[in-house]
């Protein structure tokens, strides 16, 4: 087993303490680390500190309280910023305000430039970052003439140029149309996939979350749940009550469940679902 | 008409002689050709720039018109020009023609003339410059230029970073300010009627929300930007660098001759 991409301690943290109040804590003591290779999904109603937590990965925010460790580099250590920064990549939600040149390879290339990588290895770099998300073909394009998807594929490019070992989606398809969100989590998943990229991927889509290897469900600054997504979505009622849907395969088990019928609840897929219900009738009739 | 319509940065893509030339070359050779405007005192010297500009044009394929559609803007003001110089200009001799009080004399018509083909040609020169290079490129240009006055301490590279980030967010704004415009239009805002104090104030509706989203994108860029690595122009290495090729360097050589030589000319009084 080898040492976590990210391990955090003891974490909390409370925005108002940057301007020297004692407010409200945003995260809550929270311990968690993630392995290598994962890929990691990361729920929470809005305000439960997911994105905050997501922020304290690559120091951006610092902890107030207790420490995080990327790849055993402690973030609070301002000499080892860069490298901390270029282990573990970060995704916005909007598109547009992550490009930074007009050019789509000029954009790609930002990163590398900005650590100080020989301009020939740039090249390469960017060639392979583009072909990684699919737009090698768009390298010379104006960014503002690609669609939802591309651009967001675009801003994950620029983030592979720097061979991150960890990536850090904070809802990157909220803006995105179904197609748009599509590319981007193929994308994704191919990363981890074949690249063997750890991916941290923040969202309020419950489908999306079930691509994951594991799934953490935070409320109030803290991990409510944490699993295997068929594992977490069993607790159907505490996922609710935390104001978060199930998915729907799961939601239609659950009311079967709640009106006598014995069906496990593990069937996320539509068409393990289909099954279940199909044996259901099955034995019904015979 | 959409807003987005409009042509911004100006430049038309093309693969010629000139677009393949050093961004920084072009820039030199303006700046050489205007000061051989300037060093211009008749009519063959005037007439020997006209000819080079004429063939970059050529050269550029950009073609005549889309110059001229360039110069229209400013034309009352090299209009204004011309006017000035043609009544200040005090000549020896008689007045051509009298009007009132204002005299217009031989030297008055003739430094008219100069001065309209002077800045016409000002114009179209730099016109061509920004026609034939991408904006990155001229970006990058001035700010290796530039880079010899980073040792006196000058922000070059947070200039330039300004101007391409500038450049990057002309076309977002514009649509978001086409976005914000229906949705004020859907909420019954009119902006084409009424008094210009009118037109004026319901601009107020339209610039409020695009400052406050400007703000905000400015916020997450910045962001986005520290999640790159970004650090300021310490340490930074460029993917594309420039090379001076033989056609560059003989770029350069032949707009020192012109300086030169329209000096020489110019001097001399031929």
């Amino acid at each position: 087993m080898t040492d976590p991409i990210i391990k955090t301690e003891a974490l909390s943290f409370s925005y108002e303490a940057y301007e020297s109040h004692s407010g409200e804590l945003v995260l809550r003591g929270l311990d968690l680390s993630i392995a290598q290779g994962d890929f990691v999904a990361l729920l929470g109603h809005n305000g439960s500190g997911k994105s905050t937590l997501a922020k304290h990965m690559n120091a951006i925010l610092l902890p107030t309280g207790g420490a995080v460790w990327v790849d055993g580099m402690q973030t609070a250590d301002e000499d080892l910023l860069l490298d901390i920064r270029r282990t573990v990549g970060m995704v916005f939600q909007n598109p547009d305000n992550q490009i930074v040149y007009n050019v789509v390879e000029e954009d790609v290339a930002f990163a590398p430039e900005n650590l100080g990588v020989p301009s020939e290895e740039i090249r390469a770099r960017v060639d392979e970052a583009l072909r990684q998300v699919g737009l090698y073909e768009y390298r010379k394009h104006a960014p503002h003439l690609l669609s939802g998807g591309q651009k967001q594929r675009l801003a994950i490019a620029g983030i592979l140029a720097m061979r991150p070992r960890c990536l850090v989606l904070d809802e990157p398809t909220a803006m995105l149309d179904p197609i748009g969100r599509g590319e981007v989590l193929q994308t994704v998943t191919q990363l981890n996939q074949t690249a063997g990229v750890t991916v941290v991927l923040i969202t309020h889509h419950m489908d999306e979350a079930a691509l994951a290897n594991r799934l953490i469900v935070m409320s109030k600054g803290q991990i409510a749940l944490d699993g295997p997504p068929r594992a977490v979505f069993q607790h159907v009622e505490q996922l609710r009550a935390l104001g978060l849907a199930v998915p729907e395969t799961v939601a239609l088990l659950w009311e079967l469940r709640q009106s006598g019928y014995d069906v496990p609840l593990d069937a996320i897929s539509t068409e393990e679902c289909a099954a279940v219900i199909a044996r259901l009738f099955a034995n019904q009739s015979g | 008409m959409a807003i987005k319509d409009i042509t911004l940065g100006q430049y038309f893509p093309g693969d010629t002689f000139i677009h393949r030339l050093d961004p920084r070359i072009k820039i030199i050779f303006v700046i050489l050709f205007i000061i051989a405007l300037f060093l211009c005192q008749n009519v063959l010297t005037y007439a020997i720039l006209a000819a080079i500009l004429v063939a970059e044009i050529l050269i550029s394929k950009v073609g005549f018109k889309a110059v001229l559609r360039g110069m229209r803007p400013i034309l009352l003001v090299v209009a204004i020009t011309a006017v000035l110089n043609l009544f200040y200009t005090k000549g020896e001799g008689e007045p051509l023609l009298t009007l009132w009080k204002l005299e217009i004399y031989a030297e008055g018509v003739r430094s008219a003339c100069y001065i309209l083909v002077r800045i016409a040609m000002l114009i179209a020169c730099t016109f061509l410059l920004t026609y034939t290079t991408s904006p990155m490129l001229l970006t990058d240009g001035i700010e290796s230029l530039l880079s010899p006055l980073k040792k006196l301490k000058a922000p070059v590279h947070e200039l330039a970073m300004m101007m391409a980030i500038a450049l990057r967010f002309i076309p977002t704004l514009i649509e978001e300010t086409d976005k914000i415009m229906s949705a004020q239009k859907a909420r019954g805002a009119e902006f084409d009627t009424g008094s210009l104090l009118q037109k004026a104030k319901a601009l107020i509706p339209l610039l409020i929300p695009l400052f406050v989203s400007s703000f905000r994108r400015a916020n997450e860029l910045a962001i986005a930007m520290e999640c790159r690595c970004y650090h300021g122009g310490e340490g930074r290495t460029k993917m594309r660098q420039f090379r001076l090729r033989a056609a560059d360097i003989s770029v350069l050589l032949f707009g020192l001759v012109m300086v030169v030589g329209i000096g020489t000319l110019g001097h001399f009084g031929f």
